[in-house]
């Protein structure tokens, strides 16, 4: 029920936001504030429990197997927690950048959110889709109404990109569904039911395929990647928030908990070039993102680059290669999150993104040079801060499943230094000169700019140090997760002889 | 005492904290009793620590704090690891590191950036306090990453130059080229032992390698790679004299006392797995030697004195590496140590003279300098003397037992031992070289008014001097460490032998007279010819190794992102939207409204459809 509370708040409290406009501008962050932090506080009573700590399961459309199943385990209470706290830094980064039609803003905002906790609950594979696109359609709104200069082209990039691969994953979980039918007479698209169903090795890699494409273009992967630098730069700061720092990790999810799962053979068989994919996005990505002159863009780039590093462990598939999945997963989703809110506020204050323009800001805006560093040292993947714990289990993990995709992606830490030290010194290092810019607004970041930073550093450093609070949560799912697939694997293993 | 050893990071780290979270808004005296009080204490609980330790009598103590993680069988931990080694170490690193940190409380005072320069020297403390104390690799991989990030930030400081952002960064992504391949060396370790802690790694690398082995050989390799890059050894060496842009007090700390020692502690510390791999090990001392030997002719062509002193480190380093190389495990920590005095004490000296100068580094502007600032020139003297190894003081004692070390190795030892002689040469001449032309011969037009700085300048500068001189009979607590390995206990070296290795340094002091002293030689008569000119353009420029790093690496690197930037991927899918759109505008011309047309359209396709069922 607490999962149903979950979404149902976010929906709801969305329609309020909206309404609320009609009192007060103000009122929608308000509400949506509130019911953000209200999420937040139901989500840590989840936290402690064992196995799936919540979870609903309701009829919906009985006669195909349908139904309204919601749980939670503690690989989706990390997300859920993720998203309702990065849901919250989002509107505090939208506060005072979003001045017109605020009620349908805080609208979308909300019901992205909802799509997302949807996305990380649902364990009905047609509900799934249905959150999947949920979480797309406001989305979609928020880049195009309240984006920059090229927001129509954007978000129809991001709409296409990710509608027209999540096509591919519905085919895929319908003839999952088929099959269900096949094999045990009855249509299904429970989760647990479809663990069990089995498929010769073309169809499956097909499927898999259909599951491995949408979830590559969302996380994303080379060569599905190229919507995101669009949409990030030219989406609203809170947008940026939530599609780097939460919406690429749906991706990461339903690899995780769908796409190996269900078809461990082929998946088996399909690692090595999923590694190479990800070795591919780390150096590409990261090589084209040095190259960028526009800082949101860079940034995108190099959350690319980053998002290797899960497809990686991913496919991997040891423990701590997963674990290091996971941790990337958490720990970009803040240092990603802080770059973009940087990004958008230089953006409110100088009104442009463009690099060759800043330089020196030390100086003038000192805070917020200390807090870029802090975050881009982090993307570099400095020991003592969540985004190394991530990476480097990602990557000792995925060095005993294949050593030379390894030592390739390992390369990424050199480019990640020369990237994140790049963008401190154009910005922030040198002499300071206004010619091409209006810097009557540049001022330091505000008192409560720097709760949202800290709340993220603190973040970060937790991570960091003592990471065990969050392996733990995960341990168990991935042992259950694991344990599946090492289940299947053996058997055909022992079919085959 | 010993329980309470983590305390010994964490001062530092309190300070780093103090001094960020009051963000530069504390007078310059509290920054400055935090700044260097908190590496006071470091320095005390370090003493106290070792002289439990050392009386102990036990081999190793170790203190556990917590698993940093646990994921299956990788679960490193927060564990503090003591033996003779780290205790050198941490002795090193408090000692010297306070002695700077209270000689930069003067040196910085009149920098604006004040508290920011003592947050990063702390935060560098406590991570080179982690790299020396952990038990595992993984902990001393993060204070290895640690070190070098306040390298990065202590050599950017003055960050509106962009040069110095640019020399930073270099530091930086070269040194990181090393940690990548020392990081692969920790993925590698793992996968074979399935633990990161470093006694079981050593005692299980010794009970399943066999010496000679492949796996050994890759595993050390790999190692030495992030040991080169951060001790500046070929061929990652091209950062440490830019680093220089850095103030003064962090090139005696960070690049001359400590971190880039570092990679000789790696070694040291994993020396059980390079002699599983003697090959490694022999390049090791190839690497050291090599490097001496380059750095030490770039050394006597420069003319920025804290680059001479630069290149003087890089090439100390490298008979470190040497000792290293063929065995003498202990004589190079020995010379870890005694280069932390000397080269400290001329780091800090070559900064009272900069700061008297008014920020002047280079040596042909200053001269005759002994009559007007005697004390940096009797910490000059003193350090010089330890630098070329003149007998009895500290430098003397460790060169000469690496160098005695390399003679009794079987094979290419002879070589090894004449190459470090020569080296001892070349020290000669470019150490004496700067002395004669900065404190002898006569003014050259400069106003330099006398020492600049107080008693909290002067003080640290007395007691290096102190350790420059007698440092060399201190004995080193680090039998126990490498017992089972070291080969050579006590060197015979007969009389003749050691004569020689006295008397050629001072050969090269005499010509750096002869030369830059009497000036009974000419230097620009030696300048004449083309050779000559060609031989110090390729020195000076240390053996053009950047000019040959920036067309294989650098350049090819822009380049490519240059011409990618609009990422060709996207392209692909640009193409797709223009074949729609082509698409679309074809369509939109059918549709003519004129009913005719369509009428006919149908009938046609009608037609063909038939035909083609007909046909199949």
């Amino acid at each position: 029920m607490i999962l149903v509370i979950l979404i149902g708040l976010l929906f709801l409290g969305g329609v309020l936001a909206w309404i609320s406009e009609g009192l007060d501008a103000r009122f929608p962050r308000i509400v949506a504030l509130v019911t953000v932090l209200l999420d937040l506080l139901i989500m840590l009573s989840l936290l402690g429990g064992e196995g799936w700590v919540a979870s609903i399961e309701l009829e919906w459309l009985p006669r195909f197997g349908i139904s309204f199943f919601l749980a939670a385990d503690g690989l989706s209470v990390l997300l859920l927690i993720l998203t309702a706290f990065l849901g919250a830094i989002a509107i505090g980064a939208a506060w005072d950048e979003i001045t017109e039609r605020t009620g349908f803003f805080y609208f979308n905002l909300l019901w992205t959110l909802a799509g997302v906790l949807g996305v990380f609950t649902a364990l009905d594979l047609f509900l799934f889709f249905f959150f999947w696109e949920v979480m797309l359609i406001p989305m979609y709104f928020i880049i195009a109404i309240w984006g920059h200069e090229n927001k129509n082209y954007a978000a129809m990039k991001f709409f296409i990109f990710t509608q027209v691969t999540g096509m591919l994953m519905l085919v895929a979980i319908l003839m999952l569904a088929y099959f269900h039918y096949e094999q045990f007479g009855t249509y299904s698209f429970n989760y647990h039911d479809l663990l069990n169903v089995r498929t010769s090795g073309q169809l499956e890699i097909w499927m898999m395929l259909g599951f491995f494409i949408a979830f590559a273009t969302k996380l994303p992967s080379v060569p599905f990647h190229s919507w995101l630098p669009d949409a990030h730069s030219q989406a609203p700061t809170a947008g940026s928030v939530i599609l780097a720092g939460i919406l690429l990790k749906t991706g990461a999810y339903g690899l995780i908990r769908f796409a190996v799962p269900l078809f461990p053979a082929a998946s088996m068989e399909f690692a090595p070039i999923a590694m190479t994919l990800a070795a591919i996005s780390i150096l590409y990505c990261a090589k084209v993102a040095f190259a960028q002159n526009d800082i949101k863009r860079l940034i995108a780039y190099t959350s690319v680059s980053h998002m290797g590093f899960v497809t990686l462990g991913i496919y991997a598939w040891n423990e701590q290669a997963l674990q290091g999945a996971i941790m990337t997963m958490l720990a970009h989703g803040l240092s990603a999150a802080a770059l973009f809110m940087l990004a958008g506020g230089l953006q409110h204050r100088i009104h442009t993104r463009n690099m060759p323009d800043m330089g020196g800001f030390w100086a003038k805006v000192p805070r917020m040079a200390v807090v870029a560093l802090f975050f881009s040292v982090a993307a570099l993947g400095m020991p003592g801060l969540g985004n190394f714990i991530g990476e480097f289990l990602a990557l000792i993990g995925a060095f005993q499943a294949n050593i030379w995709l390894t030592v390739i992606s390992a390369f990424g830490l050199i480019f990640a230094s020369v990237y994140s030290l790049w963008v401190i010194q154009k910005v922030f290092q040198g002499e300071y000169r206004n010619e091409d810019f209006d810097d009557s607004h540049l001022s330091d970041l505000s008192r409560r700019e720097m709760v949202y930073f800290i709340a993220m550093m603190i973040g970060l450093l937790w991570m960091g140090m003592y990471p065990q609070s969050f392996l733990a949560l995960s341990a168990t799912s991935l042992t259950e997760i694991m344990g599946g697939t090492q289940q299947v694997v053996l058997s055909l293993v022992e079919g085959s002889l | 005492m010993l329980e309470l050893i983590w305390l010994l990071p964490t001062f530092p780290a309190l300070g780093f904290l103090s001094l960020v979270l009051t963000s530069g808004n504390l007078p310059k005296k509290v920054v400055a009793v935090i700044g260097a009080g908190s590496i006071g204490l470091s320095f005390l609980v370090a003493a106290l620590c070792a002289m439990e330790f050392l009386n102990s009598g036990a081999d190793h103590f170790s203190r556990e704090t917590w698993t940093w993680m646990a994921v299956g069988s990788f679960n490193p931990g927060f564990t503090f690891y003591l033996d003779g080694l780290s205790t050198v170490m941490m002795l090193v690193i408090t000692g010297v590191g306070f002695l700077i940190h209270v000689y930069a409380t003067g040196y910085m005072a009149d920098d604006p950036g004040y508290s920011r320069f003592f947050s990063y020297m702390n935060l560098f403390v406590a991570a080179m306090l982690m790299l020396v104390l952990g038990d595992n690799l993984v902990v001393l991989y993060l204070g290895w990453e640690g070190v070098g990030l306040c390298s990065y930030l202590l050599i950017g400081f003055w960050y509106t130059n962009p040069a110095n952002g640019y020399a930073a960064r270099k530091a930086f992504v070269v040194t990181r080229v090393g940690d990548t391949s020392m990081a692969i060396g920790l993925f590698l370790l793992f996968a074979h032992f399935g633990t990161l802690n470093i006694q079981d790694l050593m005692h299980a690398a010794e009970t399943e390698w066999a010496v000679g082995h492949q796996l050994p050989a890759i595993a050390a390799l790999l190692l030495l790679g992030g040991a080169v890059g951060k001790s500046a050894q070929l061929p990652l060496q091209t950062w440490l004299p830019d680093a220089m842009a850095g103030p003064t007090p962090i090139s005696a700390l960070i690049h001359a006392a400590t971190m880039v020692t570092a990679g000789v502690y790696l070694i040291a510390r994993t020396h059980i797995l390079f002699e599983l791999a003697p090959d490694v090990q022999i390049l090791v001392a190839w690497i050291g030697l090599i490097t001496l030997l380059m750095a030490g002719f770039t050394a006597m062509t420069q003319s920025d004195i804290k680059r001479i002193l630069a290149f003087s480190t890089v090439s100390q380093i490298g008979y470190m590496f040497l000792g290293l190389g063929v065995g003498a495990w202990s004589a190079s920590i020995f010379h870890l140590m005694t280069h932390a005095f000397f080269k400290a004490l001329l780091f800090l000296g070559a900064g009272s003279v900069i700061l008297a100068m008014h920020h002047e580094q280079n040596i042909f502007k200053m001269g005759a300098l002994r009559k007007v600032l005697p004390f940096s020139f009797a910490c000059f003297l003193i350090g010089s003397l330890a630098l070329t190894a003149f007998p009895f003081t500290s430098g003397f004692f460790s060169k000469d037992e690496i160098l005695l070390a390399a003679l009794e190795l079987e094979g290419p030892g002879t070589i090894l031992w004449l190459g470090g002689v020569i080296g001892a040469f070349f020290t000669g001449i470019y150490t004496f070289r700067l002395m004669f032309i900065v404190f002898f011969g006569e003014n050259r037009g400069h106003h330099c008014e006398g020492e600049y700085g107080g008693w909290n300048m002067k003080a640290p500068l007395a007691v290096l001097m102190l350790l420059s001189l007698v440092g060399g009979f201190i004995h080193i607590p680090v039998d126990a460490v490498f017992s089972h390995g070291e080969v050579h206990e006590e060197h015979h070296a007969n009389l003749l032998v050691e004569g020689f290795m006295i008397l050629v340094p001072l050969i090269g002091i005499g010509i750096a007279y002869l030369f830059y002293g009497s000036k009974t030689f000419s230097v620009d008569k030696l300048m004449a010819s083309s050779l000559a000119q060609n031989l110090h353009r390729l020195w000076n420029s240390g053996w053009g190794m950047d000019w040959l790093y920036d067309r294989l690496f650098v350049f090819p690197f822009m380049w490519l992102a240059r011409i990618n930037a609009r990422d060709i991927i996207d392209l692909f899918y640009a193409v797709i939207v223009e074949v729609n759109r082509m698409l679309h505008r074809m369509i939109v011309r059918t549709q003519t409204g004129s009913l005719r047309w369509y009428a006919l359209s149908l009938a046609t396709g009608l037609v063909l459809i038939v035909t083609l069922g007909v046909l199949l």
